[in-house]
């Protein structure tokens, strides 16, 4: 305590006023006087009285200065001068400092937009409490790893389990919301009671559902999201007990969520309405078989690990497995942590990106330190004069670091800045490559990290050249003039420009991969021509939902006949069952004609399933290999048929012809007739579709649907599919025009174009693409700078070598070659070094699967950059090249 | 005038303090002169050193000073103790002593058992 208040009374000293000072000298003079008074009365004479005390003080100076350093913090006060002093000599070289601060600033903003992001997305990626807690469940079965989840065995995995504190699943789907003006379709979900209980969201208004109240038969509640209730209710407090009519019934509103409550995984997507499961009005629910696109959330007991959760669920499933042999059997409950189900697959792209972007910053480093050490050669004399005064080492090397580091900072807040715009770009730029873009922002947690990479890289790039500098000779300096060569600083030099170069080799070489891997992409064929071809859900009236099927066939004709009479509209399918790159599956089960009934749906065939109209293949242009396709016979009294795809037919007929073969349906007492082979088509995202197992698929016409399926009992919502001549938007007004003319309360919602679809699939991967070029040619701008300072720097100190060997006769050409070989040695080893990084580093990338129809080595990239970092060296040694070949050797000799 | 031996750092507070409760209100050149009378003239004192140790002593609150007259009529600036100062004196005093007790037992010749 008391050695505390002592230094806060030195802290304050700096502060103080000079009267101390005063009074001090006051309080040394009369001491003086006092052991004056007293040698003069032991005889002495007053001048030899006062000549003694001062002796016996120690110097009166000696004295201030002992009692000055212990009235305040010394250290502290020099860190003053030598910020005054450093921002005097950044002032007086407006351009060096300049040139410094914006290279950093590059280097710092780019790095601190790149940690904002994975702040946000990788660190922070579950802003609920103990997140680590959360998992995501699914159930694997056949075919499917992470499929869904059936209602009968989420109950019995609730009641069994012994490790998770529990357990919730939900299904994502849309409600058609009438009687609030203009009829739409909201996103939302069928949750359990405890969904948002297990994550730990609050509302913040009213409360969320009681256990019980998602069984069937309770009454119908619903909670809603903030935005949902700031757009229809204005955000007026007394929602709560109000009503609002949702596919045709009325819900009672419980409570309001939390407008940052975002979570995305799987198949949950955060939306406006939730809705207590026990309400879908859905014969499935008791189905052991039927996975009805539940996935679930849950939250392990504390200290409960991972791998005992797995254990437990893995029990729990081979028990019922054996009590529900038919339906069970194969099936288990597959847990993974949320963490991973929300950010597992933008991780590799991220962490790539993280390192790319330290590259950079590793590069600004570089050049900021030969800029410094450039400088440090015509400080030479300085530093000597100082250290003559008595500086030591460390004061000088402190003094330059103080330099380098109040550079940093000045670089980070600029950086800062250009971060908080860069961010925003980037998420503009591709707001479906990540989760959580909405959260990503300059938290504190960034502010401090752009402060410590700051005083870091202040450190790191002022400590070489501070270091050389106190390491010169003192008299050798003072007595040589200002422009002595000093090889040894050549030498840091041109290796730094090697590092340069390598790295900046490196992030070329990542970055021409990905464009590759982009440019395979965009040949890769999906099956189908997205060209003109827009997809959109169509929610029935909600009066429609109890209507004969008869009725539900004759209103799709209508919507067909009204769809297809919009100006510009080719072609229009209604769909059920999958559709291609939407995410959007559905399996048919089936057995083949010569086996036997398998005994349960897990041993039975799985095929994709694709229902849809006799314009369909044609307007995807999809090609028919075999048979044909349907046709408007193929209706309900026609004979069951079915179109396959190749995969299909090799996969179950070989080299036979599948045409006029029979399958078994599994849900049909008929048998299906095999009409026509398909060409296979793209289910899944361009980038990893090979990495389903599902890939057999089977077409099945729209209007045999048999009386079951064809009604609105379980969704108002079924998929279209149209082909288009022109702009896509403004045929979508003119449906929405055509269809709202036919009904005012069906309601047509997610209208995307095809193309839209297949980018967006790899939004993530153009998103590392894009930053990882725009790092790549940071990087080459930087070495660029880098290699051009050295250069010059080298002719500059050169000038009179060079005029003297002009002089003595040789020629421009001569001295051009000469200066490019000083480039291009650099240029070359720096390439060579970094061929052999980037070969290590790109493995890496293929690894994590970054790059796709590309080999890791592919020679033509890497020539190809290795190609341009040589070119733009050399370009960048023309410049002092050029200076040097001109100059004039009369001048450069008498200026010796 | 034989070996001096000059005041290691740390024991000069210690000797201020001590003195200052011997002879309350005292001047820098009286304290000075009374450390190096009290030493037997052993201790070669640079009274310049003593002024810094003044002004630690008073930032950390164990002594405080004011102006006032010395006996022959010069103004001069006063030093006493407080009440922190008498306890850290007493607190120091006895560790010092321990120390030295400890250190004597090491030094003296061991008695024959």
């Amino acid at each position: 305590m008391r050695k505390l208040r002592g230094f806060l009374l030195r802290l304050c000293g700096l502060f103080g006023s000079r009267r101390p000072e005063k009074e001090f000298a006051d309080e040394l003079e009369s001491h003086v006087a006092l052991d004056t008074e007293a040698g003069v009365r032991n005889g002495l004479t007053a001048a030899e009285a006062r000549r003694q005390a001062l002796i016996r003080l120690g110097g009166a100076e000696q004295t201030r200065q002992a009692w000055r350093e212990r009235r305040r913090l010394p250290f502290l006060e020099e860190l003053g001068q030598d910020i005054v002093y450093s921002s005097r000599m950044l002032r007086k070289n407006p351009g060096f400092a300049s040139i410094t601060v914006l290279t950093l600033a590059l280097g710092i903003g780019a790095n601190t937009a790149l940690f904002s992001i994975v702040n946000s997305v990788l660190l922070n990626p579950l802003p609920y409490p103990h997140p680590n807690e959360l998992m995501a469940v699914h159930e694997s079965k056949a075919n499917f790893d992470q499929g869904s989840i059936s209602y009968p065995n989420f109950r019995d995995w609730q009641r069994d389990n012994k490790t998770l504190a529990g357990l919730a699943i939900s299904h994502q789907r849309r409600f058609t919301l009438t009687g609030m003006g203009q009829a739409e379709r909201s996103p939302g979900d069928y949750v359990t009671s405890d969904f948002f209980s297990i994550l730990g969201v609050k509302p913040v208004l009213g409360r969320l559902f009681a256990p019980g109240e998602d069984e069937v038969g309770r009454s119908p509640l619903v909670l809603i999201g903030q935005g949902f209730w700031e757009r229809k209710f204005s955000s007026r407090p007394d929602i709560l007990g109000k009503t609002i009519t949702l596919d045709g019934r009325d819900f009672t509103i419980i409570g309001v969520l939390p407008a940052d409550f975002d979570l995305s995984f799987g198949n949950f997507q955060a939306g406006d309405l939730y809705v207590p499961v026990g309400q879908w009005q859905q014969p499935g629910l008791n189905n052991r078989f039927a996975g009805l696109g539940f996935h679930g959330i849950a939250r392990l007991k504390p200290g409960v690990t991972f791998a005992q959760a797995q254990a437990d669920m893995n029990g729990v499933s081979d028990r019922l497995a054996a009590a529900y042999p038919k339906a069970d059997h194969g099936v288990r409950a597959n847990i993974v942590p949320l963490r991973e189900s929300v950010v597992g697959r933008v991780q590799p792209l991220l962490l790539v990106l993280l390192g790319a972007v330290a590259f950079v910053l590793l590069i600004a480093c570089a050049n900021v330190a030969n800029l410094l050490l450039a400088r440090s050669g015509a400080r030479a004399q300085e530093f000597a004069v100082r250290s003559a005064l008595g500086a030591g080492r460390m004061r000088i090397v402190r003094q330059l670091l103080t330099e380098s580091v109040m550079l940093a900072l000045a670089g980070g807040a600029l950086g800062l800045a250009i971060a908080a715009w860069g961010t925003q770009a980037v998420i503009k730029l591709v707001p479906v490559a990540l989760p959580r873009a909405s959260h990503i922002h300059l938290s504190v947690s960034v502010l401090c990290f752009t402060l410590l990479v700051s005083l870091a890289v202040g450190i790191l790039f002022g400590l070489l050249p501070a270091w050389k500098a106190s390491r010169q000779k003192l008299n050798e300096t003072l007595k040589e003039s200002s422009r002595s060569v000093s090889g040894s600083r050549n030498r840091t030099q041109g290796l730094l420009v090697v590092f340069e170069t390598a790295m900046a080799l490196v992030l070329l070489a990542g970055a021409g991969l990905m464009i590759r891997s982009m440019i395979a992409f965009s040949s890769v064929d999906p099956g189908f021509n997205p060209q003109g071809i827009t997809t959109f859900s169509l929610a029935a009236p909600p009066s429609m939902s109890s209507a004969s099927p008869d009725a539900v066939r004759a209103y799709y004709r209508e919507v067909d006949r009204r769809i297809l009479a919009v100006p510009g509209v080719q072609g229009i399918s209604m769909m059920n069952g999958s559709l291609p790159m939407t995410g959007n599956d559905d399996e048919s089960l089936f057995w083949l004609e010569n086996e036997p009934r398998p005994a349960n749906t897990n041993d039975m065939h799985w095929a994709l399933d694709y229902v849809v109209e006799p314009d369909y293949l044609n307007m995807m242009g999809i090609p028919l290999l075999r048979g044909r396709f349907f046709t408007d016979a193929d209706n309900q009294h026609a004979p069951i048929v079915a179109v396959v795809d190749e995969v299909f037919a090799h996969k179950y007929f070989g080299d036979e012809n599948p045409v006029g073969k029979h399958i078994n349906l599994d849900g049909y007492i008929e048998k299906a007739t095999i009409v026509g082979v398909a060409g296979h088509v793209m289910q899944w995202e361009l980038d990893n579709d090979a990495s389903f197992p599902l890939h057999a698929q089977i077409y099945l016409p729209f209007w045999q649907t048999n009386d079951d399926g064809m009604g609105f009992s379980n969704s108002l919502g079924t998929d279209v599919v149209l082909r288009s001549r022109g702009d896509s938007a403004s045929t979508m007004t003119d449906v929405q025009h055509a269809l709202s003319a036919m009904n005012r309360q069906q309601v047509v919602y997610l209208a995307t174009t095809m193309k839209q679809l297949i980018a967006d699939s790899l939004a993530a991967r153009r998103f590392s693409m894009i930053l990882l070029a725009v790092f790549a040619a940071l990087a080459l701008l930087l070495a660029t700078v880098g290699m051009y300072g050295v250069i010059s720097y080298l002719v500059s100190q050169r000038t009179q070598e060079i005029g003297i060997r002009m002089a003595l006769g040789a020629d421009r050409g001569h001295v051009l070659r000469w200066v490019f070989a000083q480039g291009g040695r650099l240029a070359l080893i720096g390439v060579g070094i970094g061929l052999v990084s980037a070969l290590a580093l790109t493995q890496l990338m293929a690894l994590s699967s970054m790059i796709y129809g590309v080999h890791a080595y592919d020679p033509w990239t890497l020539s190809g950059v290795t190609l341009l970092l040589v070119a733009v060296a050399l370009a960048a040694c023309y410049i002092p090249a050029h200076r040097a070949m001109h100059i004039d050797p009369m001048r450069a000799l008498r200026t010796e | 005038m034989g070996d001096k031996t000059d005041v290691w750092q740390g024991t000069l507070a210690l000797m201020v303090l001590r003195t200052l409760e011997a002879m309350g209100s005292q001047h820098g050149y009286g304290l000075a002169r009374r450390i190096e009378q009290t030493s037997g003239d052993l201790l070669q004192l640079n009274y310049g050193t003593l002024y810094p140790a003044l002004l630690k002593l008073e930032q950390e609150g164990f002594i405080r000073s004011s102006w006032g007259t010395s006996e022959n009529n010069r103004k001069a600036k006063f030093y006493e103790l407080t009440k922190a100062g008498h306890r850290r004196l007493k607190k120091a005093a006895a560790e010092w002593e321990q120390t030295t007790a400890i250190l004597a037992r090491f030094l003296t010749p061991a008695e024959e058992a």
